[in-house]
């Protein structure tokens, strides 16, 4: 279902969250190159940048770094557990088509992660449509779109003369709207879904050996500064690690993002490094995303924000490595 | 391209191509273009055809030292069993003043043998911050960037504006006083000279001069916003460590995550180990994803030592390092001793 609101009632229902839990969105804040668009807590609707990405994606919100899993106390010659962080009633506005996406690729390798879904069921995803598609976006080569709703309990779209279409999808977003609106939530409208992208077919009954002995590997290693600026960014890189943060005789067990970048990542006890290269860190990174995610769940795992594409600091271009892939298939046919 | 940034490219193509033919270098190290408009890569060529992708631009942000170690190991023909290490071949390098310091940093760190390098020197006219561009333009995004002399011209949807060049110069280049190589072996380009800065540390005085509470939130509001994503240090010419502090498991010296605490001893442990040998290049904040103001860190140590020592890192290779050497002369006043100085603001 679908309704018109003010932007002082929108206030007060923020306002109104902000007392069970947090709301955020993409605002703009000053920095000394300037301004960017980050994250925060939000007071009013009006803070929140529509016509921007935000630099991070949600996915803090939905994988908090750190995310404490257990505490531990030593009693006896055992330790005494308790649970560990409760996930905060969230409600994120001004989430974006790809990053709203995001949420349910994750949710594949996650179905039966307590800790994903629990955050999941404590936030509601208020999305927007896309207006203005950067130069670096390519949400429809990866199966997403400007208009896609995936992901999306609720959308909101600015219509002037401060006032805001509200569509609701979901339960959870008939609930957040209860007190303005009434009745059912909408059935999915349609055009929401998207084609299946062209490439994803051919990359998935490519033989692995045609990809994993292209060219493109080793030129891309020449370049990569190995850092973890592409996997954090991504909304759709979801790999984490795990510690146990002791002091004295009680501690933590805590989960915090990895990267595949990182020669630790692969690190054995031993001493062995499976990926010891910059090369074979690279080709994981963009196989993952396009070849062993799509084989094992029938999707890439890329929204095409673009984020990567934006932020990487030596300008690699994942859309220019799917193109080399895609070659590389032809050839082998 | 244009102008001076063409005239200098084209030159060096003609040098990393001579070397290349005589057979004097094995690579020629610089950058060639990203994909992404004001971006560059490394890049080593290696051919002819290789040598036609270098180029010089003002969004050479990057430092070249920073690959010098790395590809003198993967040129170097591995060892034939129980014979010693074979030597690395020679390679050609492109340096501009601060990344001909942090080169002279390596030698001096035992790191880089001088006489494998050829050193092809060049004036830096001030890299541009990309992200200072983006932030002028209409939802930061960009379709391509064109460089004239003091203008760069950039086109994006529904757009074309002109900005001015060096409004949008990196900060350290603002304040450089060597923009040109200090050690090299063959010139390419215009000589510039030194540039005289009046007052080379004023970025710092509004931190320094907030207090040490201020300063401790200006920190943790800044540095809060660190993904830990370590591009800053893996840009860092002086990060070659084999494994870095933060990676090391037996003992672990700081924790994984980006809790405030663990980021916060990250960023204070790595700008120390950059004192006395940072040349404030620079590419650590132009790689930062989150905007934070890194040089702030590394310049205020930048000043201690010069204060301290009167010693500014990079500049000769046969120069005593402070802090590897000890002098009876040495300032002590840091210790801190009850009811003794450094103890007012606590």
């Amino acid at each position: 279902m679908e309704l018109i609101v003010s932007g002082s009632d929108l206030d007060r229902l923020i306002r109104s969250l902000k007392e069970k839990g947090r709301v955020a969105g993409p605002v703009s804040r000053p920095t000394f190159r300037g301004r960017m668009v980050a994250w925060a807590e939000i007071r009013s609707i009006g803070e929140v940048v529509f016509d921007e990405a935000p630099r991070e994606s949600m996915k803090r919100f939905l994988f908090p770094q750190p995310e404490v899993l257990l505490r531990f106390k030593r009693k006896g010659t055992g330790y005494e557990v308790e649970p560990g962080q409760v996930s905060q009633e969230t409600v994120l506005f001004g989430v974006r088509p790809c990053d709203a996406r995001s949420a349910c690729l994750n949710l594949l390798p996650y179905q039966d992660d307590p800790f994903f879904l629990r955050n999941m069921a404590a936030t509601v995803i208020v999305g927007t449509r896309c207006e203005q598609p950067c130069s670096t976006c390519f949400c429809r080569d990866v199966g997403g779109g400007p208009e896609s709703i995936e992901g999306m309990d609720a959308r909101i779209t600015p219509c002037g003369e401060g006032s805001w279409k509200i569509e609701l999808f979901t339960e959870k977003g008939l609930a957040l709207f209860q007190a303005m609106a009434g009745g059912e939530p909408a059935p999915t409208p349609e055009g929401g879904a998207e084609k299946t992208p062209p490439l994803l077919k051919p990359l998935k009954s490519a033989p692995l050996s045609s990809l994993y002995e292209s060219d493109v590997w080793a030129e891309l290693a020449r370049a990569c500064l190995n850092c973890g600026i592409c996997t954090f960014l991504c909304p759709t890189c979801y790999c984490f690690d795990i510690q146990d943060e002791r002091l004295g005789s009680s501690g933590r067990r805590i989960r915090y993002w990895d990267s595949c970048m990182f020669p630790l990542f692969t690190q054995h006890a031993s001493g062995h490094n499976p990926r010891p290269t910059k090369l074979h860190r690279v080709r994981n990174r963009f196989l993952h995303k396009l070849k062993y995610f799509p084989d094992r769940f029938g999707s890439f795992s890329c929204v095409g924000c673009g984020r990567c594409v934006r932020e990487c600091p030596v300008g690699i271009d994942i859309r220019k490595v799917m193109k080399r892939l895609a070659e590389a298939v032809q050839t082998e046919v | 391209m244009r102008g001076i940034v063409h005239h200098i490219t084209e030159e060096l193509r003609n040098t990393a191509r001579e070397l290349l033919a005589s057979g004097r270098i094995s690579a020629f190290l610089g950058f060639r273009e990203g994909d992404h408009p004001m971006t560059v890569a490394p890049f080593a060529a290696r051919t002819a055809e290789e040598v036609e992708l270098l180029i010089f631009n003002s969004f050479c942000v990057l430092n070249s030292a920073n690959t010098i170690p790395e590809l003198l190991r993967d040129l170097t023909p591995p060892a034939k069993r129980g014979e010693p290490p074979n030597e690395p071949p020679m390679i050609g390098v492109i340096a501009t003043g601060c990344w001909s310091r942090n080169i002279v940093v390596q030698i001096q760190e035992h790191q880089v043998p001088r006489d494998k390098l050829v050193i092809v020197g060049v004036a830096s006219r001030g890299m541009v911050d990309r992200r200072k561009v983006l932030a002028k333009l209409p939802n930061s995004d960009v379709y391509s960037v064109e460089e004239q002399d003091h203008l760069l011209l950039v086109r994006g949807r529904g757009y074309e504006v002109e900005i001015p060049r060096w409004e949008v110069v990196r900060d350290n280049c603002r304040s450089c006083s060597h923009p040109e190589a200090v050690d090299f072996d063959l010139w390419i380009g215009p000589k510039t000279g030194p540039r005289s800065i009046d007052a080379p540390f004023q970025e710092l005085e509004e931190i320094e001069g907030l207090g040490a509470a201020g300063r401790w939130e200006w920190f943790s509001n800044e540095f809060s916003r660190c993904i830990r994503c370590y591009a800053c240090r893996n840009a860092c010419p002086l990060c070659y460590c084999p494994t870095c502090f933060v990676d090391d498991s037996r003992p672990q010296w700081v924790g994984k995550s980006a809790d405030f605490s663990d980021t916060a001893t990250f960023h204070l442990l790595r700008a120390y180990h950059c004192a006395g040998r940072c040349t404030d290049c620079g590419a650590c904040e132009s790689v930062c994803p989150m905007d934070i103001p890194l040089r702030k860190l590394t310049k205020k140590l930048y000043k201690a030592v010069k204060e301290r020592f009167g010693f500014e890192p990079g500049l000769s290779s046969g120069a005593t390092l402070p802090l590897s050497t000890f002098s009876s002369e040495d300032r002590e006043e840091f210790i801190l001793r009850p009811g003794g100085p450094g103890q007012e603001e606590r």
